[in-house]
């Protein structure tokens, strides 16, 4: 029985459609690739023209930019779909930032600057990295260094950035830097701009972070030194760059939870597959309850998550206070990944250690949605604080 | 001139088939259902010929349940103007199927019409060629390759032991085969824009069809399992097993 009071969790014929096509394009990046990708690194230029081609950058943007004016339900969709076929993280990042990082020069962003900056975007023809996090000051982002200061109609920076992903690659920088000292400014929150620029690398000296994982997106450090920004590339008002840039950390989160999950299922469906294969005294293994049971766990806690992905995702379109669920979902998600990797390997027993067989991939590749943009326990010091009202611990 | 692209609601091709526990049909409950291959390789060429500026409109046309609105939004994704639903739930033979779309081929007056050769459900390769004959238009079936000469078309067949050209005059049908091209992948921009095409439903009473079936199935079941192979250690033993076991030779 449908009525106005039931809750719908079906998807509607145009999501399906969404991850039909999406599912379609990935289909052409098939598992050697990214096996491939992950042992020789370099960016997947070719999903990321593909998905371009293809109008999927701008799937959150306004249409009067050129995207497709949908929410972040869709491109939460969009971006588990990449995760599931196969691409993992590694297909994942190499679009994840340029599809929701761009949110504020959306809100907050000039006419001008919109019409400027969103197109190339979208078009595939710019990428756009997004250098935030400082190696001196981590998660605690209002008291970064990285220093503005106005001369004339332009801001020349000096500082250091770290954990810039597709810093070797991009074309664009979304930058958050001091224009007013610390000391100066009214509220700790207060004295940051934000700045969407050229990535002159005249100006900006980036060093490849060797990594765990993801070898195909690189992650860096960026050493700025004199880099001038014109006054026209300042996104909203000098001094408010943070309260601009949280506009983006809750669709962060819900997007990399959805990766997370869909990297999880990718694994789960894997492992299921092997275990339906592999034949050990005279059955296949996956006939064992001691396979079998923790793959099904591992499936409810995704789908457990994922349920709580699209719930934050509904809240944010819906325009409704989604923190706690966005943390929540980014949490369960990336655990439930984590767990459904481990378990893939496990279930693939000594093959699972076997670069070929992938799934030590998507375990290493799991390691990331737990710990970016936030570390679990961050999370779980903020609904403690927020949601169960306890005493601020950090 | 206008285009019209009839699509029919198949089983995925990637879906195992299954038949139904009464032997009645195959499993479609619960089964993912896409358009059929074949027609999508239609549609695109329909596109294409829009691109080419050779076609004014293209009407996609899906006889089949309610839920064949999915067949026809992927249409339209990929280029398709409008749709038009012939609503029926129960089984559609290819006969009622050629009959409706000479209905609808008389309310519309296409110039040509584009089908896949084949649904990949049954097989049957027989609505294209049935609607050539009902219509007494000329057909160029099994296509590779399609361009309009004129006031005909130029159609080069795949058939047995090669290729065939042939020029059939417009009006014309055209069934399209696996390399008549490469379907395009709907971009996200078409999928918005699909969503804001119009659709029309009409029933086949409207049309004034009886789609009655004519054909009765009276058993669907598995193909038998494949049986395992034997190896053999010689080219004796093989020669051996031909002659007395096989008896092939």
């Amino acid at each position: 029985m449908k009525g106005d009071n039931v809750v719908d969790f079906a998807l509607t014929p145009q999501h399906e459609a969404l991850q039909e096509a999406i599912g379609r394009i990935c289909a052409d990046f098939g598992d050697e690739y990214w096996l491939m990708r992950d042992r020789q690194g370099g960016f997947p230029t070719e999903l990321h023209q593909a998905l371009a081609k293809g109008g999927w950058l701008g799937v959150c943007m306004p249409e009067d930019v050129g995207g497709a004016g949908l929410g972040i339900t869709e491109a939460a969709l969009m971006m588990q779909t990449i995760a599931q076929s196969g691409a993992g993280m590694s297909g994942a990042s190499a679009i994840h930032m340029n599809i929701f990082g761009l949110q504020p020069v959306v809100v907050f962003g000039t006419e001008e600057q919109k019409q400027r900056m969103l197109p190339p975007l979208i078009e595939g023809r710019e990428r756009a990295c997004f250098a935030v996090t400082e190696p001196n000051t981590g998660l605690d982002t209002t008291q970064l260094k990285t220093r503005a200061e106005r001369r004339g109609d332009r801001y020349v920076v000096h500082g250091q950035k770290v954990w810039i992903s597709t810093a070797q690659v991009a074309e664009k920088m979304l930058l958050l830097a001091r224009t007013t000292p610390a000391e100066q400014a009214r509220k700790r929150t207060e004295g940051l701009s934000l700045f969407y620029t050229n990535f002159d690398r005249s100006r900006i000296e980036v060093r490849e972070i060797e990594k765990m994982g993801r070898k195909a997106v690189d992650s860096n450090q960026v050493f700025i030194d004199g880099l001038e920004i014109p006054v026209e590339d300042r996104i909203g008002e000098e001094g408010q760059g943070f309260r601009y840039i949280l506009h983006g950390m809750n669709p962060e989160r819900i997007l990399i939870a959805a990766e997370a999950v869909g990297l999880g299922h990718l694994a789960v469906s894997r492992a299921a597959a092997y275990a339906k294969e592999r034949v050990v005294f005279g059955r296949p293994i996956g006939q064992n309850q001691a396979i079998q049971h923790p793959l099904a766990e591992c499936w409810m806690e995704l789908e457990a998550a994922r349920l709580m992905t699209m719930n934050a995702a509904w809240r944010y379109d819906s325009g409704l206070e989604c923190g706690a669920q966005a943390n929540a979902a980014k949490y369960l998600a990336a655990e439930a990944g984590f767990k459904a990797c481990q378990q893939a390997v496990m279930t693939h027993g000594g093959f699972g250690y076997a670069k070929e067989y992938h799934v030590e991939r998507y375990l290493r590749e799991s390691m990331i949605p737990r710990i970016a943009p936030i570390s679990p326990q961050l999370i779980l010091s903020f609904v403690a604080e927020r949601v169960l009202g306890l005493p601020k611990s950090y | 001139m206008k285009v019209l692209v009839p699509v029919k609601r198949v089983v995925d091709y990637n879906v195992k088939v299954r038949v139904k526990a009464d032997g009645s049909g195959v499993e479609t409950a619960n089964v993912k259902m896409s358009m059929n291959p074949f027609d999508e390789i239609a549609v695109e060429e329909a596109v294409r010929l829009k691109e080419k500026g050779v076609a004014e409109e293209i009407v996609a046309v899906s006889c089949g349940p309610n839920a064949a609105q999915e067949q026809l939004r992927t249409a339209l994704a990929m280029g398709a103007d409008r749709g038009i639903l012939v609503e029926h739930d129960g089984v559609l033979e290819p006969l009622a199927v050629a009959k409706l779309l000479k209905a609808i081929v008389g309310r519309e007056g296409p110039a040509l019409v584009i089908l896949g050769k084949q649904a990949i459900d049954d097989d049957m390769s027989a609505t294209g060629q049935m609607l050539a004959a009902l219509l007494g238009w000329g057909q160029g079936t099994f296509a590779s390759r399609v361009e309009k000469e004129g006031d005909a078309i130029r159609v080069t067949r795949e058939v047995d032991g090669g290729l065939e050209t042939v020029s059939v005059k417009l009006p014309a049908i055209v069934t399209a085969d696996l390399r008549l091209n490469e379907p395009r992948y709907a971009s996200l921009p078409n999928i918005m824009k699909a969503r804001k095409k119009p659709i029309e439903t009409v029933k086949p009473a409207d049309l004034g069809v009886d789609v009655t079936p004519r054909l009765s199935v009276l058993k669907v079941e598995e193909p038998a399992k494949r049986q395992a192979g034997k190896k053999v250690g010689s080219v004796q033993e093989l020669v051996e097993k031909l002659r007395n076991e096989a008896k092939v030779i």
